[in-house]
């Protein structure tokens, strides 16, 4: 592939696609009534703002799993796929505490 | 991709970044340009969170939020308030964060029209706000006309909803505390959809541990106006037929036809129920506004709209959220729902506003806590995902749940809900 193939072809899609970045944001929110905004935790529960985004993905698994014993994130975490997970965690940990 | 490539095309990305940058700067040599108006009529668990996350996601959106209250007063928790284990104060929160630290402008008044042609907000009193985008957070009313009986302001004071927190969970709370050891409480409530479902439950529960600290004697009818409990049953009747065995009972199939407000009388088919303290939750439907703003377009009660933008079908350019919309398939008119709806909105009104796609795959996760006593809380939980063939939110198979049992570990988890939430909308 050219560059300047690739550009144009940027330059027409960009404006348009919904920016990853958004896709892991708007997950990320969904999370927030229990985690605080953007992760950073308002007291209680755990916050998830700047922990590292492997320890978020192990931690997630393991509730999916049933290793990690818990109230509501073993039923919670079934809802999302592993794409999910990995947008997720990587948006929380790229937050500062 | 092979590597030149990969490289070749982040070059190629970061340029059309920077051309994007630099076309959103031109015109304005000292401050951003605004990127348009959106206006937020109802600061509640769904408004309130609208009009903060497009200030926090676009701080180029100018946003004003409508709202007729001085404060927010919280609906979750608010059945501790009758049961007298919370005050009114710990379930209050003001909206004096919003503007300092988002820069959204709060407007306490009440809008009482909408010219979506036009495109502006009328405020009592006058003023006009224009907007490009509305979103509209009503909440409910109450179909209080539909009960013979229920219409006078008289009979409202007498019989009490309590289904609005603020000065009417104080009256009710005022009423339960007069009324006499031996006495019977009774809650009467709607046929489905209607908002919390399982909120008249705990409240059965809440009034029932008061009662039987303070007033052992006295009794709480629940008065169900559908076939069956409607949410969490197998929870609640735990505790029905535990802690309180003896003092709570349930009444199925109980759909209310009239109210005798002087003697604390509801009339059934087939049952008459006199109680020392009625509380009626009526028949509900979208916030007056919304019916003004030409958005109410199914059974006359609720808003359909489109669940990627939260967008009324009604109307171009208003967007819906929160108890007033035609519930998506499983999905309970909550405020934690309504939180969630504020957020879809936020973001698919900043992508209509500078020109991007709107996420066509957003997800909601639902926790519901009740209140079984002091310090015992039950849950529901659920994840929501949108469904492209159906075009709507539908619950995702395999996950969510109830609690096996209530428990103290979830009393304190509730509680870090409720700061959570509450700073998520407000802090």
């Amino acid at each position: 592939m050219r560059f300047s193939h690739v550009l144009a072809a940027a330059l027409a899609v960009a404006p348009l696609a919904v920016q990853a970045q958004d896709a892991a944001r708007d997950l990320a929110a969904s999370c927030a009534m229990c985690h605080g905004t953007n992760g950073r935790s308002a007291g209680g529960n755990e916050p998830l703002a700047g922990m590292p985004k492997a320890d978020l993905v192990r931690k997630f698994n393991e509730f999916r799993s049933g290793a990690k014993p818990a109230t509501i994130m073993h039923q919670i975490s079934k809802g999302y796929t592993d794409q999910q997970i990995d947008q997720v965690a990587a948006y929380f940990a790229a937050q500062k505490k | 991709m092979s590597s030149i490539d990969r490289r070749a095309f982040l070059k190629a990305a970061a340029a059309t970044g920077a051309v994007a940058g630099f076309s959103s700067l031109t015109g304005c040599a000292t401050t951003p340009a605004s990127s348009g108006r959106v206006v937020v009529l109802g600061g509640g668990f769904g408004g309130a969170t609208a009009a903060k996350y497009i200030r926090m996601w676009a701080p180029t959106i100018d946003v004003t939020l409508v709202e007729r209250n001085a404060a927010f007063v919280s609906c979750p928790f608010s059945n501790r308030v009758l049961a007298g284990t919370m005050k009114l104060e710990e379930i209050t929160v003001g909206y004096d964060k919003l503007g300092p630290r988002h820069g959204v402008r709060v407007v306490r008044g009440e809008a009482v029209a909408v010219d979506t042609a036009k495109q502006t907000v009328t405020l009592a009193g006058g003023n006009a706000l224009p907007y490009d985008r509305l979103i509209l957070s009503p909440g409910i009313d109450f179909m209080v006309e539909t009960i013979p009986g229920l219409a006078s302001a008289e009979a409202q004071q007498r019989v009490r909803h309590a289904w609005k927190a603020g000065p009417e969970t104080a009256a009710l709370r005022a009423q339960l505390e007069a009324m006499p050891d031996g006495g019977v409480f009774a809650v009467v409530i709607p046929k489905s959809p209607y908002r919390c479902p399982p909120g008249p439950y705990e409240r059965a529960c809440q009034v029932a541990y008061y009662f039987k600290s303070r007033k052992p004697r006295s009794k709480v009818l629940i008065l169900d106006g559908n076939p069956d409990v409607q949410s969490k049953k197998g929870l609640f009747m735990a505790a029905w037929n535990g802690e309180y065995k003896g003092m709570i009972e349930y009444r199925p199939n109980h759909e209310l036809q009239e109210v005798d407000a002087r003697t604390g009388t509801a009339i059934f088919i087939g049952d008459r129920v006199r109680a020392d303290v009625l509380n009626v939750i009526p028949p509900q439907k979208a916030g007056e506004i919304a019916r003004r703003a030409g958005v109410v377009n199914v059974n006359n009660r609720w808003c359909d709209v489109d669940w990627l933008t939260m967008e009324s079908r009604a109307a171009k350019h208003v967007h819906v959220i929160g108890d007033a919309t035609q519930s998506a398939p499983g999905m309970p008119k909550s405020g934690h729902m309504a939180n969630q709806h504020g957020k879809i909105a936020a973001d698919a009104v900043i992508a209509l506003m500078t020109g991007r796609a709107v996420n066509d795959e957003p997800m909601i996760a639902n926790t519901c806590y009740s209140w079984v006593n002091d310090r015992e809380v039950v849950h529901v939980a659920s994840v929501h995902a949108y469904d492209k063939g159906q075009k709507t939110m539908i619950a995702v198979k395999g996950a969510g749940g109830l609690s096996p049992a209530a428990s103290v570990k979830e009393g304190a988890y509730a509680r870090a809900w409720a700061d959570a939430i509450w700073y998520d909308l407000l802090g």
